[in-house]
């Protein structure tokens, strides 16, 4: 396309010209100059931040308190509240209640069988759909057992089942107290932001403190990570309840809380459920980066594996945990889609008859307790008869090491030669006063000054912090698999739209891929290159494609068919309807889902510390393996900033679109 | 209108904007340029009425007249920002939250424009609701519900859920419901808008027989003038939040306050809101069988026609106050207003 170009165009991109000399040469520049500031952060202007604010934890944890309440009372309180229920599960499912607390004489009983539990999940699944679930489900519970992950997968499964409920019970608490107090939702929406874009880990360490390792901390940890998207969902349904149903709600008399509970909640209910699905995959998203502050199961057993580099374990209960994950996802949906339908009560009739399956499940369970005292195969599944593909996933890569090396080294070698490392020294040669400067301009032309000032302010803060190289690496190393994942996402959202059969095997890849936990995605990429930046790139990628590829594919479908018409009435070729219909006016949603790409990016990045990068997420990981609170939490902070600006400009920039199109005004 | 008032309101304002109440006690008759200057929109202004018992009582307006939020500070979903409501003599604005509940739980009911039904209910559970949220006994709540479902023509589909059935019937359970607490006071905010035009005039005719039975005093909101001459006892006309004009429709026709009344009164046939009785020549006269005040032209037109002179006219107990000719009725039909 040419376009004429004006005074305003040839501005950007001189500066855009400017932009990349400065950080091609930037750094020979400052030489020549003396004037090395430029580039290299001045140590002696970083102020510290992260003394206080370990000294602000450690005061927090050792001596505040509200008159005999300590804080530490408090945390001891909650840490109890969630061990006691939990514990209960843990016996249930995995140890089993093991001795007579109160008296020896206690009847001890063993853990649930995995005949039963499996029994249980495909009656829940015929319950909530069909056999073709029910099917499913078992095959996903009997692979547990068969491969030998059972024991892990019920640890995780109880602490999957705690912090599920107080999860979404608790996002729901406080969406309702948000939603009828305006000024909370006034409150709470930064803080929310905040949390869904500071990484994990970076209040990992100050749970640590306050909880110290084990399984409590880690459910508390999951807790608060999961629960904001279910506050979020909570005020938004029970916002979008039609204003008729609330009106009804008063004018029949109804007091607050009946209007809550039997009007607006089961009115919203139906959103209310993905809500609770959302939960649940951030939970089981957290099974692995909550075992490095002591959750045992399957988590623990990939990251041992992991630290290892024993690829054929980690693998197997990696693979373990997204059988799980399909598993408890395919179920809870099935169940939210159940209860939104219309089930006629069944009259009459026993309780047994009524609730055949629950019997079947008591029956079978009073039996193999009682049974298992003879034939401990009905408890247990029986260890000589565990499969496992460890040996041969180790065999695999090593048949591929052995034969392919050169191809794959080649194919690293290119990437990081031509794409990675242009863009990593230009990042690291561009002055930080002029990356701010640009920044502020940029925040000023995408949404006045209070974006200006936000961009400015915030890049500010990160290089006063003394983090700004570590920043650089991390904006490049996110930056660079942006731009793969929009390379390869977008496209395939436009096939998986233009295109039925595409679009079903598309939507089903992407399905999968949202199902896996993040860490999932280590495991492969470290087998075939190894640690380093391009492993690190190659998992963010994987990660983070499968918003570019929906918000793509979405933006292109809605695209009005009035105006497809009037393309068609006009005489363009299909490729012209693509270029000068479709996408323009897709072109808003798709840099919605690009947004969300940063946004999984950069919250990758701290997992991908772990196969070596050298940034921001690298220096949270070893602030949480030191212990290091303050460190943590200011480098947490600079990774959500960098969200925080990257998500106001591409947002600002989003509008900017949709109001030239007429969309929005 | 002779007996006693059941709703009245006096002087409702609804200001939108900063700080309305200090505004409207400082100006306490503010004008359209007054609201202007302090960038205030008045979605209600002044609005006065009474509402007798056992009248349908019509608000009618085009969208953004204000109407629907009248009828919001009626019921006091809204606040008002000034004025008062007095319901049996009882002023709604000043009810504490509990006896408002109380006043809403016994006393009023209303029907919505798109049902506003429980999604998770079935159609008996949602009839039932509003019992169920007073704790009225289970068995007897039942009873009632299943009656007022027979009531609207809903039998044997208590067990649906409200997406199985049609508009129309939608609307017939939402009528249901608004009915099963016997309110003294039936609001009805535009409750076959919503539907295909031949279903809403089925509707309206149940509609009048309902009341027919039940003589309710109903507060009617409408941006249907058709529906309101067809409905209306009385019909108050808004526009830009205020009411311009209060009377019934044969007045409207006949006398309208402004260009905009008339607007709306000349597409409407005459002779289905001109009444006997507006039409006579007072005083006895005329031959054979008379006919009564209250008939509508249309209806009694033909008989006029076919008869040789004047037919009488006869007030409610059945003594002759006027006459009508073929003439008038000529005019009526034919005439200016009649066709144009």
């Amino acid at each position: 396309m040419i376009r004429r170009l004006d005074n305003r165009a040839l501005i950007v991109c001189a500066l855009i010209v400017v932009t990349i000399v400065l950080g091609q040469f930037g750094r020979d520049l400052s030489k020549a100059l003396d004037m090395r500031w430029l580039v290299k952060f001045p140590s002696a202007w970083v102020v510290s931040f992260k003394d206080p604010i370990s000294a602000g934890i450690k005061w927090l944890v050792e001596e505040a308190a509200i008159g005999p309440v300590s804080f530490t009372d408090v945390t001891r309180a909650i840490a109890w509240m969630i061990e006691q229920p939990y514990e209960l599960l843990l016996n249930l499912l995995s140890k089993g209640f093991t001795s007579g607390q109160g008296s020896a004489e206690v009847t001890l009983l063993p853990a649930v069988s995995w005949i039963v539990v499996t029994t249980a999940v495909v009656a829940f699944g015929k319950y909530c759909r069909d056999w073709g679930l029910a099917a499913l489900v078992g095959a996903c519970f009997l692979y547990l057992a068969i491969f030998g992950q059972w024991d892990s997968a019920m640890v995780t499964l109880a602490s999957v089942m705690i912090a599920v409920p107080i999860g979404a019970g608790g996002g729901l608490m406080i969406g309702i107290w948000a939603y009828r107090h305006p000024v909370g939702e006034r409150l709470l929406s930064p803080v929310l932001d905040l949390m869904q874009t500071i990484p994990i880990f970076a209040y990992l360490v100050p749970i640590l403190f306050m909880f110290g390792f084990g399984p409590v901390s880690a459910l508390v940890a999951t807790i608060i990570y999961a629960t904001p998207p279910m506050v979020r969902i909570t005020i938004m349904a029970l916002k979008a309840v039609d204003p008729e149903i609330v009106d009804f709600g008063r004018m029949v008399g109804t007091t607050e809380r009946q209007l809550m509970w039997r009007v607006l909640v089961p009115s919203a209910s139906h959103s209310l459920m993905v809500g609770v699905n959302q939960v649940i995959m951030l939970t089981l998203n957290m099974v692995i980066i909550a075992s490095m502050i002591g959750a045992g199961g399957l988590g623990f057993d990939v990251l041992a594996a992991l630290r290892r580099l024993d690829i054929g374990a980690g693998f197997e209960a990696g693979i373990a945990i997204v059988v799980l994950a399909i598993a408890v996802d395919r179920l809870s949906q099935a169940f939210a889609e159940r209860m939104g339908q219309i089930t006629p009560p069944v009259h009459g009739q026993s309780w047994v008859t009524r609730h055949k399956r629950t019997t079947l499940v008591v029956v079978l369970l009073g039996l193999t307790w009682v049974l298992g005292r003879f034939a401990p195969a009905l408890l247990d599944y029986p260890d000589s008869h565990t499969l496992t593909t460890g040996h041969f996933w180790d065999d695999v890569v090593k048949y591929l090491n052995v034969n392919y090396f050169d191809t794959f080294e080649a194919v690293k070698v290119f990437f990081l030669q031509y794409f990675m490392l242009p863009i990593k020294r230009t990042l690291l040669g561009i002055p930080w006063p002029w990356a701010i400067a640009m920044l502020t301009l940029l925040g000023w032309r995408a949404g006045g000054w209070r974006l200006a000032l936000l961009c400015g302010g915030l890049s500010g803060l990160i290089a006063i912090t003394g983090l700004w190289a570590k920043a650089m690496v991390t904006v490049y190393l996110c930056g660079a698999s942006v731009i793969l994942a929009t390379v390869i996402g977008v496209p395939l959202g436009v096939l998986a739209a233009l295109n039925r059969r595409a679009g079903t095997a598309i939507g089903l890849l992407i399905d999968t891929l949202q199902t896996l936990p993040s860490f999932v995605y280590l495991i492969p990429v470290v087998m075939l290159f190894r640690v380093g930046d391009f492993t690190a790139m190659i998992a963010i990628v994987l990660y983070a494609l499968a918003p570019a590829v929906r918000y793509a594919a979405h933006g292109i479908r809605n695209v009005s068919s009035d105006l497809i018409e009037a393309g068609i009435v006009s005489g363009c070729t299909p490729r012209q309807l693509l270029r000068l219909v479709r996408m323009p006016l897709a072109l808003p949603e798709i840099l919605l889902g690009i947004n969300q790409t940063i946004m999984l990016a950069l919250s990758m990045l701290v997992i991908t510390a772990l196969v070596g990068t050298r940034d921001l997420g690298q220096e949270v990981y070893i602030a949480l393996t030191k212990a290091d609170t303050g460190r943590g939490l200011v480098a947490g902070l600079a990774i959500a900033f960098i969200a925080i600006i990257a998500d106001r400009l591409v947002n600002a920039g989003a509008r900017g679109a949709r109001i030239r199109f007429g969309l929005e005004s | 209108m002779t007996s006693n008032i059941k709703l009245s309101c006096r002087n409702i304002w609804k200001l939108y904007g900063a700080d309305t109440e200090r505004f409207l006690k400082n100006t306490p008759a503010p004008t359209g340029s007054d609201l202007k200057k302090a960038g205030i929109i008045g979605a209600v202004r002044n609005a006065s009425i009474d509402i007798a018992e056992g009248e349908i009582f019509v608000i009618m307006g085009l969208s953004g007249s204000g109407k629907s939020t009248l009828v919001r500070c009626l019921s006091r979903l809204i606040e008002p920002t000034g004025g008062e409501v007095l319901f049996d003599g009882i002023d709604l604005l000043r009810a504490t939250d509990k006896e408002m509940i109380e006043i809403r739980r016994h006393k009023l009911g209303m029907v919505f424009q798109h049902f506003a039904l429980l999604p998770h209910l079935t159609v008996l559970q949602n009839v039932m609701f509003p019992l169920t949220v007073q704790a009225a006994p289970k068995a007897q709540a039942e009873a009632k519900a299943r009656e007022v479902v027979e009531l609207v023509g809903l039998k044997g589909r208590e067990d649906n859920y409200p997406r199985e059935l049609s508009g129309g019937q939608q609307q017939r359970v939402g009528i249901a419901r608004s009915l099963v607490v016997e309110p003294h006071l039936w609001f009805l905010d535009e409750p076959f808008s919503a539907l295909d035009p031949l279903i809403r005039r089925e509707m309206q005719d149940e509609f009048l027989s309902l009341q027919a039975r039940l003589h309710k005093t109903i507060v009617f909101i409408t941006h249907d003038f058709d529906e309101a001459v067809r409905l209306a006892d009385r019909i108050a006309i808004m526009k830009d939040g205020e009411i311009i004009q209060v009377a019934t429709p044969e007045e409207l026709v006949v006398n309208p306050a402004s260009d905009y009344v008339e607007e709306f009164t000349k597409h409407i046939p005459r002779s289905k809101v001109l009444t006997a009785g507006g039409l006579m020549t007072k005083g006895a006269g005329g031959s054979g069988p008379p006919i009564r005040q209250t008939d509508r032209i249309s209806a009694v037109a033909e008989r006029i026609i076919m008869a040789d002179g004047p037919v009488p006219v006869a007030d409610n107990s059945g003594q002759i106050v006027g006459s009508i000719d073929r003439q008038a009725i000529a005019h009526v039909l034919f005439g200016a207003g009649g066709g144009e």
